[in-house]
């Protein structure tokens, strides 16, 4: 038994590195989405195009629009004199943000009172929005404790940012982004590789005659996917160690902890790849199917779009989704530390939902086999 | 449970769709022969080499390998039998060797007897001095020879081969028919797919199968003679032309060309000098005739078009 295993892992190896195009999607691909996600796809936001609505015309409402232009994450575009111009400069798109300072709110604050401004942003980009919202919110509550107590408050933050600037101070997003290319990373190498490898052998005939021999389904499903699983947690030592050493990401949490969990995920990607390759005909179709999976994977994982912001619908339709767990796993131990008390409902959830479409691949695999 | 043969089939059918792959089929072959199946593309021959490996389900009917079921004892077949399927089933990007160790692995055979048998399989296909060759750069017939060594490499008791030979160079034929008969003598029971008539005439008894349907089970040399056909072969400049005329005349059932000659089957034996009587007086040039047996692509042409009739 785990004989013929090992032997078919042997050979999956020697086919995997033989073939000149398998080394660019093991070594290149993970490095090169790191870097993408890095440096080019970087959701920092700098100067973030502001205009100021002051009808309080005081010391402190000149005071607060200074601290956002010396923020260097805004940089005031214009005054605005009457009211309709804040939705007009924000519906042509002028400004992304629009500093609204009522009257009073100098009164408010001399009398120890709850002093309220509005920061209204352009949400079509979400993202941005929600990290400029962050900055807001952060310059907001500087000038507030400078001021000797929580007097000032945003009234516009719909987001709990604040939850997220504790986490990641400075706003970094490649500290958010990082974490988050592991997870895709893993998923896309090893769905590929998965779906592929099993169709290849179907396509290229090595099926039938493995078929005749008397390797079960599950020495053949054990052979074919613990290869990727090995080149999955590889790739995710390389992007981590990247991460760590060229972007100065910090790993908080522990790393074993992140194995244990990387493990857990690789049950559900390899199943889903196993499931993939069970439907295909063609490596062509394993391709697609795999890419069809993976598209929707990564919109509704959290990773860009908050899933809060999605429709319900949709919302319940995410907790079928992997990387959606992987994700809350992953940034945690990255960002925040967390360990297995905090962690373990996505690591159940992520547990069973790995289980499960690894029986059901499994069982449509025996059929096929005999 | 049927003892008599190594393979018992009875009643086996399979179909695709609307397509009826293999038809009723009833079978029996015994330890140490040689059986072919010979039929023409899509008569079903991978069919039946599928689902006596176990490898596929039959719709209907049953057979028996080596004392085991195809329906319940699948596994049990897979250790009993070799299997080479009709495409090059081994991995190219493996070498020979590592391709012959990875069979051996899946079939558990001893690391005691391992190096003694492949060194003995690679020796009678010749393929010792290519161990360290990948597969893929093989020749036709080296890939043939090394896929039957694979198929060998736990000695099985029944060995199947699925059109082994097909775009194999007549040199290798050879060779690798010179293997199938030396593995005879060791009592292996082989049963071979071929669409090559010439490669019948070398087993030990033939069936004929079309269309999913076995026509007919008999020795090569009975087939030919059990059918009622004489056969004249004539030479002509104009084979074709000649061939078209013939094909017309009374007592003439079939006209087969082959390049500058063409075979004419006729009802009765004395009607040859008749035909070549008529062709003369039509004008067409005859250069030379003579009474032949008829080959067994003759017969086969024969039984598939009269059972169409
Ligand atoms: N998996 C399949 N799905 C659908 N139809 C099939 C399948 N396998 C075979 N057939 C059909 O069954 C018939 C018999 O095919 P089979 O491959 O057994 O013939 P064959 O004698 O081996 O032919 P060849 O000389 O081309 O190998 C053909 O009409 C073929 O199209
Ligand atoms: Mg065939």
């Amino acid at each position: 038994m785990f004989e013929r295993i090992k032997q078919m892992m042997i050979k999956e190896f020697h086919q995997i590195f033989r073939d000149k195009r398998m080394r660019p999607i093991i070594f290149l691909t993970p490095v090169l989405q790191l870097i993408i996600f890095g440096y080019a796809v970087t959701t920092d936001v700098n100067n973030v195009s502001l205009a100021v609505y002051d009808l309080d015309r005081s010391y402190e409402s000149r005071e607060l629009t200074r601290r956002f232009e010396a923020s260097g994450y805004f940089q005031v575009f214009c005054s605005i004199e009457r009211p309709e111009e804040v939705q007009d400069l924000l519906d042509r798109g002028k400004v992304l943000a629009v500093l609204q300072i009522d009257r009073g709110f100098s009164a408010d604050i001399k009398k120890g009172k709850q002093a309220e401004v509005q920061v209204l942003f352009d949400g079509t980009d979400s993202n941005t929005a929600l990290v400029a919202m962050s900055y807001a919110n952060a310059i907001i509550t500087g000038y507030a404790k400078s001021l000797g107590g929580p007097h000032v408050r945003a009234s516009a933050a719909r987001l709990d940012v604040r939850a997220r600037a504790w986490y990641n101070p400075a706003l970094r997003s490649k500290n958010y982004n990082v974490p988050g290319v592991i997870a895709i990373m893993i998923m896309l190498i090893c769905l590929l590789l998965t779906s592929m490898a099993v169709v290849r052998e179907r396509e290229i005939g090595t099926m039938e005659q493995l078929m005749v021999t008397p390797l079960k389904p599950a020495e053949m499903i054990l052979g074919k996917t613990i290869p990727f699983a090995i080149i999955g947690f590889f790739d995710m030592f390389l992007v981590t160690i990247v991460g760590v050493f060229w972007f100065s990401i910090p790993i908080q949490g522990s790393l074993p902890l992140l194995v244990l969990c990387t493990a857990i995920y690789l049950l559900s990607v390899l199943g889903i790849g196993l499931f993939i390759s069970t439907i295909s005909k063609t490596q062509q179709q394993a391709m697609m199917g795999t890419f069809l999976f993976f598209a929707p994977a990564i919109l509704l994982s959290g990773l860009m779009f908050p899933i809060e912001n999605m429709p319900v619908a949709v919302q319940y339709g995410t907790y079928l989704n992997p990387l959606r767990y992987f994700l809350v796993i992953i940034r945690g131990i990255f960002l925040k530390g967390n360990g297995i008390p905090i962690l373990w409902p996505q690591m159940l959830s992520l547990f069973i939902l790995g289980a499960a479409v690894m029986t059901i691949s499994a069982l449509r695999f025996r059929k096929r086999l005999v | 449970m049927p003892d008599a043969g190594v393979i018992t089939i009875t009643g086996l059918t399979k179909s695709f769709g609307d397509n009826i792959a293999v038809d009723d089929l009833h079978l029996e072959v015994r330890r140490g022969e040689l059986f072919g199946l010979v039929g023409p593309d899509g008569a079903g021959k991978t069919t039946i080499m599928r689902l006596l490996a176990a490898i596929m389900s039959p719709d209907s009917g049953e057979a028996w390998i080596a004392g085991s079921s195809i329906l319940h004892e699948g596994e049990r077949i897979k250790e009993k039998i070799g299997y080479m399927s009709q495409r090059f089933g081994l991995y190219e990007d493996l070498t020979v060797m590592e391709n012959i160790i990875f069979y051996a692995d899946l079939y558990e055979v001893s690391k005691k007897e391992r190096p003694a048998r492949i060194e003995r399989l690679l020796g009678f296909s010749n393929l010792t001095p290519f161990k360290g060759r990948l597969a893929g750069k093989l020749s036709g017939g080296m890939k043939q020879k090394l896929g039957l060594a694979c198929a060998l490499i736990h000695t099985p008791e029944v060995l199947f081969l699925d059109e082994p030979t097909n775009g194999v160079d007549p040199v290798s034929r050879r060779d690798f028919w010179r293997i199938l008969y030396d593995l005879l003598k060791e009592q292996v029971t082989i049963f071979v797919s071929t669409a090559y008539l010439d490669e019948a005439e070398r087993c030990t008894r033939i069936g004929l199968i079309h269309k999913g349907r076995l026509i007919t089970t008999d020795t090569p040399a009975k087939v030919r003679k059990s059918i009622p056909l004489s056969m004249v072969e004539i030479w002509a400049p104009d084979a074709r032309k000649a061939a078209e005329a013939a094909k017309g005349m009374a007592g003439v059932k079939d006209v087969s060309v082959y390049g500058n000659r063409f075979h004419v089957a006729l009802a009765e034996v004395g009607l040859t000098d008749r035909i070549i009587e008529q062709l003369k007086e039509k004008g067409i040039a005859v250069i030379d005739h003579r009474q032949v047996l008829p080959s067994l692509e003759d017969v086969f042409i024969h039984i598939v078009r009269s059972s169409e009739l």
